[in-house]
């Protein structure tokens, strides 16, 4: 307001009212687009993307064979029922053994793996590099008979190692290119200033370099978990026993059933989703910044 | 007074060659775990398909079993309506899923880059179906879909549709029913993808263009797509892969059916050596998959020309 008063007071005769539009329309093109060009699509998206979510917490609240849109009166009983009737208790504690063990592995593997990609020219590079590209089109669905046959050898079949080693080894690739795009963005005169300073290679990357990569290390480690957590055929394939099955093949076990009990069915979605929906709104803000800092360009 | 300091700084060799006197062997043994265990647990596996797929391997029917030569690649390509019929189906599932997924995702992206209030919150809730799994997603729609309780009967209750229709039972609605299923999973992928590369995108150069006259859609389409378009690229040409591959979605919503008609071909597959326990089969069928997709990718990237503008 002030800068308009301004320039009309300005000594700039006929061309004055013309002139002040200029700022104001530059301005609003990019920085402010009209309100309703974001507020309408959004909420439509939103729609769209919420009334699941919502649907699947009304079946999980309401008590069975209620029709009302409106989880109330409120009940507990289709978690209680899922929790214990239906394992999954011993499912949950399973999916977390497994995603807590692809999550460690997979980012020490990677990070050692993306630490020498990001620092060494060494012989098999490109080879090595361009062996992670070409597992990328490897569909570890189409691998299962082979892969079953060699966990039957290591004697790994109805274990949960079998799914953590399978579970890292595919997450191994993309892990370890991003993390050696992050380890490339932190100067390497960081680290030899540290080893003037006497520190060896090992505590000169755990002072200098590792706090840096906080960012990497997070997107990488809540992938791999929440990858692992999701993932359904590994477990369904190698996981024979009912007490070491995860909780996607809980699901699908609720789902195909000849009459399907909807209730137990949301509630046990619900369990399934509450860790990697924590886990999600926790690295939410760091995703953004993850993928522009370390993703495809680098 | 800090050139003098770094000029007069001698230990600079010794540290050069500090830096340069273990590295001979630490690469290696830095890499070795991951090479290790994508030697056992990925290249193996692919090369014990590459063989199977030579060979007649049933253990259900051992007297078979032995060197088929191409036996098995001459029956898939004449001999296997099945497989044309998912192949076909896997391309068309493909290509829509990635087309509908890349537009709306770009929109959404364009949409929360803007600065609004509440927008931290928007971008969270939008985003969150991207973090559900397949089996998740199928359990949720299943619920959406079903004939008594879901979406169809209040829809109905409102005069919108009919009674006790199930679109995941009908052939006519099972395809759109699916699509919009993996869509509401797969359009955050993009979206997040793609806001993350308009972060880098120069406001200098919407302002020169502001200057210039250009509109917003001449904007969008001179600066923002082309800045863009690496990352297009790459992320269409990761989740076509993906969406490929993928059988968790369809297995457990849809089953395959009805009637086959959700079948994609590595489901077709899994079906072969897990039920069918025609290992032999199966793993022709898989080589010619990977053949295919690798062929596909090869040719996307090359008409795409990745990575020839910006260097």
């Amino acid at each position: 307001m002030i800068t308009e008063e301004a320039t009309q007071a300005a000594p700039a005769p006929v061309r004055a009212t013309p002139e002040p539009p200029r700022p104001a329309t530059r301005h609003r093109a990019w920085d402010e687009v009209p309100r309703w060009h974001v507020y309408l699509p959004l909420s439509v998206y939103l729609v769209f993307t919420l009334v699941p979510f919502y649907w699947i917490v009304l079946f999980a609240l309401r008590p069975a064979g209620s029709t009302s849109l409106v989880p109330w009166p409120v009940t507990f009983d289709h978690f209680e029922k899922v929790w214990t009737e239906r394992s999954f208790g011993t499912y949950f504690q399973n999916s977390v053994l497994v995603g807590l063990c692809t999550l460690v592995l997979t980012t020490l593997v990677a990070l050692a793996g993306g630490y020498a990609l990001a620092r060494f020219d060494f012989k098999v590079k490109r080879g090595f590099l361009l062996a992670l590209l070409c597992s990328q089109f490897v569909p570890g669905a189409l691998l299962l008979v082979p892969l079953f046959e060699i966990f039957a050898k290591l004697q790994l079949i109805n274990s949960l190692g079998s799914v953590i080693l399978a579970e890292t080894v595919f997450q191994l690739p993309l892990s370890m290119i991003l993390l050696s795009n992050f380890i490339k963005n932190v100067p390497y005169s960081l680290e030899e200033a540290a080893w003037v300073d006497g520190c060896n290679r090992l505590t000169a990357f755990r002072i200098v370099v590792l706090p840096l990569l906080r960012p990497g290390l997070i997107a990488v480690g809540s992938f791999a978990f929440v990858h692992s957590w999701n993932h359904f055929l590994f477990a369904l394939m190698f996981l024979n026993n009912q007490d070491k099955q995860t909780i996607p093949v809980g699901l699908n076990t609720l789902m195909s059933a000849d009459s399907v009990d909807l209730g137990a069915l949301a509630a046990g979605g619900i369990i399934a989703a509450v860790p990697v929906v924590l886990v999600f709104a926790f690295i939410q803000k760091w995703l953004i910044t993850g993928f522009s800092a370390g993703a495809v360009k680098g | 007074m800090a050139q003098a300091a770094a000029v007069a700084k001698p230990p600079a060799p010794p540290r050069r060659r500090r830096a340069s006197a273990t590295p001979r062997r630490l690469p290696y043994l830095l890499i070795a775990p991951a090479a290790l265990l994508m030697l056992g647990f990925i290249a193996y596996p692919v090369v014990s398909v590459f063989y199977y797929s030579l060979q007649h391997y049933n253990p259900t029917k051992p007297w078979r079993n032995g060197y088929a030569g191409l036996d098995n690649f001459v029956r898939v390509f004449t001999d296997d309506p099945q497989f044309w019929d998912t192949l076909t189906f896997s391309a068309k599932w493909v290509f829509v899923e990635v087309g509908l997924q890349l537009l709306f995702g770009l929109a959404l992206a364009l949409i929360v880059n803007q600065t609004f209030v509440g927008r931290g919150l928007g971008r969270a809730m939008v985003f969150s179906p991207w973090a559900v799994s397949g089996v998740l997603t199928s359990a949720i729609w299943v619920l959406l879909y079903n004939s008594q309780t879901g979406l169809t009967r209040y829809l109905a209750d409102l005069g919108i549709g009919s009674y006790g229709t199930s679109w995941l039972s009908d052939t006519s609605t099972v395809f759109p029913a699916a699509v919009v299923a993996d869509l509401w999973r797969g359009v955050p992928f993009f979206a997040i993808l793609i806001l993350a590369d308009l972060q880098s995108v120069s406001k200098d150069l919407y302002e020169a263009a502001e200057v210039d006259g250009a509109g917003r859609l001449q904007q969008f389409w001179h600066i923002t797509l082309p800045h863009l378009k690496d990352a297009i690229v790459l992320s269409t040409l990761l989740r076509a892969v993906w969406e490929f591959n993928n059988v968790d979605l369809l297995y457990t919503l849809t089953g395959g059916g009805p009637a086959g008609e959700t079948t994609t071909l590595p489901l077709y597959i899994a079906n072969t050596s897990v039920d069918a326990h025609n290992f032999g089969y199966a793993s022709a069928l898989t080589t010619v998959a990977f053949v295919i997709l690798l062929f596909c990718s090869m040719v996307y990237l090359r008409l795409s020309k990745f990575g020839g503008a910006s260097k």
